[in-house]
C-alpha cells in the first residue's frame, strides 16, 4: 500500500532539503520525494504546516531488558521512542545480564523485529559484565550487529584497558563509546559539585571527573588511532577539549543529551530525585559551554539516555535514588525549547545533530529521505505547545525534571518503515 | 528573652521544621521565644505540663544517636505526649522496605509528629512531602540540624544577650557538617558574623555564599580565634581521616585544636560551645572543654527547651491553632 506525506515542509539536511515537498513511500521505502506528487489510491497524511523530517536516531537508550523489565522492556522503550520522533535507537549494554555476547545481542534483536516498532541496534560492551577487566569479543559482537561497544553506567577506568581496546577496535572500524568519569574523582557523588551541594550537604561530582576523564581517552585515541565516542558531555572543560582534539584530527566524536542542553544544577531544588542524572547537571557556564559546542559541531549529536527507573527507586532519598530520567518522548520538546525558540540552531540543524549524525557514528543507513532509504520520517507540528504529563508516557520510566512544562514543537506521528504509529 | 525580631507578630504556620534555609528571622525568633517559656518547666519538681496531651510523636531515627533521641524524647514526655522510638538501623532499603514503606506504615497508625534522623541528606524533606503528619528533621545527612543550630542560637542568646552583631567562628569539618549549615543560615538571618575555619579539604566550595550577607572563610585558626565571641568546635572523625581529608587527627590538633594556650588571645568571655560529643584532645582539650568558658553542658540543657518549642509550634501548626503552653 502506497503512502504519501502531502504539503509538508520537509526538512532533510542530508539531501539539502527544507521547503514544501510531497513524499511518496511503497512497501516501507521512500520512492519519490517531489514538490508535488499525484499518486491515485495512495493513503494520504496531509503534512500541511506540518514539519517533515527522517526519523531521529537515538545512539544512547537505555531499554532495560534483559533483567529489568519492571523499569523498560523493549517494547515499552520502543514505544516511547516513536512518540518521541526516533525509529531508531541504540540500546546501552548495562543491561542484567550485560550485552557481552552475541546470544544476548541476538536477544534484543529478535525481541525488537518481533515488535517491528522501531530499529534497534546494539551497543555491546567493551568488558566482560561491564567489570572493567577483560575485553569482550569484540568481532564477534561487532558480527552480531553491534553498532559500537560501550561499557556505559561505569567508565573504562583501566587506562591500558582502554588502550588496547582502542587500538583492538581499529579492525572493525567502529566507536568505543566511552562514560567518561574518573571513577575515584567522582567518590560516589551525587550530584554537581558547586553551591547547590554545599546548601544541600550532598556529595558534589567536579566537572574533572569528566574532563580528566576525556584527556585521558583523547590521549589515547590519539596514540592508538582508535575511535572514541564520549557519551554524554556536561562540562565546559570536557568540551574545550574535544574542540582542540578535533582541530588535531584526532578520532573523536561526542553526544550531549537534552537536559544538559536545558537545565543546571539548580534543577535540583529541594532534593528533586527527577533531576538526578550522571553525569550530572552542571553549572549554567557548562551549560552554554555545551550548547555552544553543539552549535561549531565540537559536539556532533544529540542522545537522550534514556533511562528509566521504576517510582519507588526514584522516590527514595536524594543519595539513594539512581541516577537516570525518561528523555526519550520529551526529546524534541526540549531541543526546541532549549535551542529552536532562541534561535540558537535551525531546523536543518537540529535534524542533523538528531538524527544525521548519530547514524553517521552508529554507521547505519538512517537519518536521510533519500530515495530508497526506509520510510522512517518524523512529522512535527513545530507551531504546537504540549505539557509534558509523565503519566502518559509510553516509556514505564515516569521520572523527568520537565514534568509539568510546557513545550512547544509536538510530534505528530512517526512513521517506522513506512508504518504509522498514533501519538 | 529579648526580642531582636518582632516574635511577638509571628506566628508558627509551617507544618514541617526541616531546617532555618528557609525560615524567616521571626520564625526562628519565635521558636527560640517559646522555648524560654518552656526552659523553667525542666526545674520544676514535677517537669510535666499537659500542652501535647493526646498526641503521638514517633523518634524515627535512622541513623544511631543517643543524645538528640533522648533529647526529643524528653521533650516529648514533658509535654505529656506519647512517644515511640525507633531505632531502623542502617538504610530501611536494605532490608527491602523504602522510606517512604516505614512512614506510610507509622501514618496508617494514626501518629501526629514524625522526628526523623537519616544519614542521608534530604530525607526528612522526602518524608514531608508524603506524609501528612508534621515532619522535624533531627539531622539529615550533611545538610540541617536545625534544633541543634536552634539551641546554640538559644545558649549565644542566654549567655551575651544578643545573637545580632556577635562574632561567631564554626571550626573544624564544615564540609560533612550538618550543624555548621544549620547554623550559618540561622546566624545570618539574625545578624551574626560567621567565620569558618578548618583545612581546605573540610570547606565546601562556594561555602562563602551560604546565609544572608555570607561568611567568610578562613584557614588560620588565630584569625578565627581572634575578636569571636563564640568559638563553636565541629567534632573531627575518623573517617576524615581515612577519606585522606586530614592526614592525622594529630596534626588536625596542631592546626586547629583548641588549647588553652590558643585561648590566650580570643576574648575574655568568648563563649566554647560543641554540638558533642567531643573528641578530647582533637578539637577540643580537656581543660577547654570542662573549662570556664565551655557552655556545652548548657547546650544540652537548652535542647530541651528548643526541642519541647519546636514540637509544641508543629503540633499547633498541625492541628490550626496555638494554646498557650501552660
Amino acid at each position: 500500500m502506497k503512502l504519501l506525506i502531502k504539503g509538508g515542509h520537509v526538512v532533510d539536511p542530508a539531501n539539502r532539503r527544507d521547503g514544501r515537498t510531497d513524499i511518496l513511500i511503497d512497501r516501507g521505502k521512500i520512492v519519490d520525494v517531489h514538490a508535488s506528487i499525484l499518486a491515485d489510491g495512495a493513503k494520504t497524511i496531509d503534512a500541511s504546516g506540518k514539519l517533515v523530517t527522517p526519523g531521529f536516531v537515538d545512539l544512547h537508550t537505555h531499554l532495560r531488558e534483559p533483567g529489568r523489565e519492571d523499569k523498560e522492556t523493549i517494547e515499552t522503550g520502543a514505544r516511547a521512542a516513536l512518540r518521541g520522533g526516533f525509529t531508531t535507537v541504540c540500546a546501552m549494554p548495562n543491561t542484567t545480564p550485560a550485552i557481552d555476547q552475541r546470544g544476548t545481542v541476538d536477544l534484543v534483536h529478535r525481541e525488537a523485529e518481533r515488535l517491528g516498532l522501531v530499529t534497534v541496534k546494539v551497543v555491546g560492551a567493551i568488558t566482560r559484565g561491564r567489570a572493567g577487566n577483560e575485553l569482550t569479543d569484540f568481532a564477534e559482537l561487532f558480527d552480531a550487529g553491534c553498532v559500537a561497544l560501550s561499557d556505559d553506567g561505569s567508565a573504562v577506568a583501566n587506562g591500558f584497558l582502554m588502550r588496547r581496546a582502542l587500538e583492538y577496535a581499529k579492525l572493525f572500524g567502529r566507536p568505543l563509546i566511552q562514560h567518561a568519569e574518573e571513577p575515584t574523582l567522582f567518590a560516589n557523588g551525587v550530584m554537581n559539585e558547586g553551591l547547590v551541594s554545599t546548601t544541600l550537604g550532598l556529595r558534589g561530582i567536579p566537572g574533572e571527573s569528566e574532563s580528566v576523564m576525556v584527556a585521558r581517552d583523547i590521549a589515547l585515541a590519539e596514540l592508538t588511532g582508535g575511535w572514541v565516542h564520549v557519551a554524554h558531555l556536561s562540562s565546559a572543560k570536557s568540551v574545550e577539549m574535544i574542540r582542540q582534539a578535533k582541530r588535531r584530527d584526532v578520532r573523536v566524536t561526542a553526544e550531549v543529551t537534552p537536559h544538559h542542553l536545558a537545565l543546571t544544577e539548580e534543577a535540583i531544588g529541594e532534593f528533586d530525585t527527577r533531576a538526578k542524572v550522571n553525569p550530572p547537571l552542571r553549572a549554567e557556564e557548562d551549560r552554554q559551554a555545551l550548547i555552544e559546542g553543539l552549535r561549531d559541531g565540537t559536539i556532533d549529536c544529540i542522545a537522550t539516555d534514556h533511562a528509566p527507573h521504576t517510582d519507588w527507586e526514584k522516590e527514595a532519598d536524594f543519595d539513594s535514588a539512581p541516577f537516570g530520567i525518561s528523555g526519550l518522548e520529551t526529546a524534541l520538546g526540549v531541543c526546541a525549547h532549549t535551542l529552536i525558540a532562541p534561535k540558537l540552531l535551525t531546523w536543518p540543524q537540529l535534524i542533523e545533530r538528531l538524527a544525521v549524525n548519530p547514524a553517521r557514528i552508529a554507521g547505519i543507513e538512517a537519518g536521510t529521505l533519500n530515495i530508497g532509504a526506509w520510510a522512517d520520517v518524523a512529522i512535527i507540528d513545530p507551531n504546537a505547545t504540549w505539557t509534558v504529563e509523565p503519566k502518559h508516557f509510553s516509556s514505564k520510566g515516569r521520572h523527568t525534571p520537565f514534568a509539568g512544562r510546557q513545550l512547544p514543537a509536538a510530534v505528530v506521528t512517526a512513521l517506522h518503515h513506512g508504518a504509522e504509529a498514533g501519538r | 528573652m529579648a526580642t531582636e525580631h518582632a516574635e511577638q507578630t509571628a506566628q508558627w504556620t509551617k507544618k514541617d521544621l526541616l531546617g532555618l534555609r528557609h525560615l524567616t528571622p521571626e520564625e526562628i525568633t519565635l521558636v527560640l521565644h517559646t522555648a524560654a517559656s518552656f526552659r523553667d518547666i525542666s526545674l520544676r519538681p514535677i517537669k510535666k505540663v499537659p500542652a501535647l496531651r493526646g498526641k503521638t510523636i514517633v523518634n524515627l531515627f535512622f541513623e544511631p544517636s543517643t543524645r538528640t533521641r533522648t533529647s526529643f524524647e524528653l521533650a516529648a514526655k514533658r509535654l505529656s505526649a506519647d512517644i515511640v522510638n525507633i531505632a531502623a538501623a542502617g538504610s530501611s532499603l536494605s532490608k527491602g522496605e523504602t522510606v517512604l514503606d516505614t512512614v506510610r506504615n507509622l501514618e496508617a497508625m494514626k501518629v501526629d509528629v514524625l522526628v526523623v534522623r537519616h544519614a542521608a541528606a534530604g530525607v526528612p524533606h522526602l518524608i514531608a512531602q508524603h506524609a501528612a503528619s508534621s515532619v522535624i528533621n533531627a539531622g539529615d545527612g550533611a545538610h540541617e540540624h536545625p534544633t541543634q543550630a536552634l539551641l546554640d542560637l538559644f545558649t549565644m542568646h542566654e549567655k551575651k544577650g544578643r545573637v545580632t552583631g556577635l562574632q561567631v567562628s564554626i571550626i573544624g569539618d564544615i564540609a560533612h557538617s550538618r550543624v555548621a549549615r544549620s547554623n550559618i543560615w540561622g546566624l545570618t538571618k539574625l545578624g551574626a558574623r560567621v567565620t569558618l575555619c578548618g583545612p581546605p579539604t573540610l570547606i565546601p566550595p562556594h561555602v562563602e555564599q551560604l546565609g544572608q550577607g555570607g561568611v567568610r572563610v578562613t584557614h588560620q585558626l588565630e584569625e578565627a580565634i581572634r575578636g569571636a565571641d563564640v568559638l563553636m568546635l565541629l567534632r573531627i572523625q575518623h573517617e576524615r581521616q581515612e577519606a585522606q581529608l586530614v592526614p592525622s587527627l594529630r596534626e588536625f590538633r596542631l592546626h586547629y585544636g583548641i588549647t588553652r594556650e590558643r585561648l590566650a588571645s580570643a576574648k575574655p568571655d568568648v563563649l566554647i560551645m560543641h554540638p558533642g560529643p567531643v573528641n578530647r584532645g582533637v578539637e577540643l582539650d580537656s581543660d577547654v572543654a570542662d573549662g570556664p568558658y565551655s557552655v556545652i553542658l548548657d547546650q544540652v540543657t537548652n535542647g530541651l527547651a528548643v526541642r519541647m518549642a519546636v514540637l509544641y509550634l508543629v503540633s499547633g501548626a498541625s492541628r490550626g491553632d496555638h494554646e498557650a503552653a501552660d
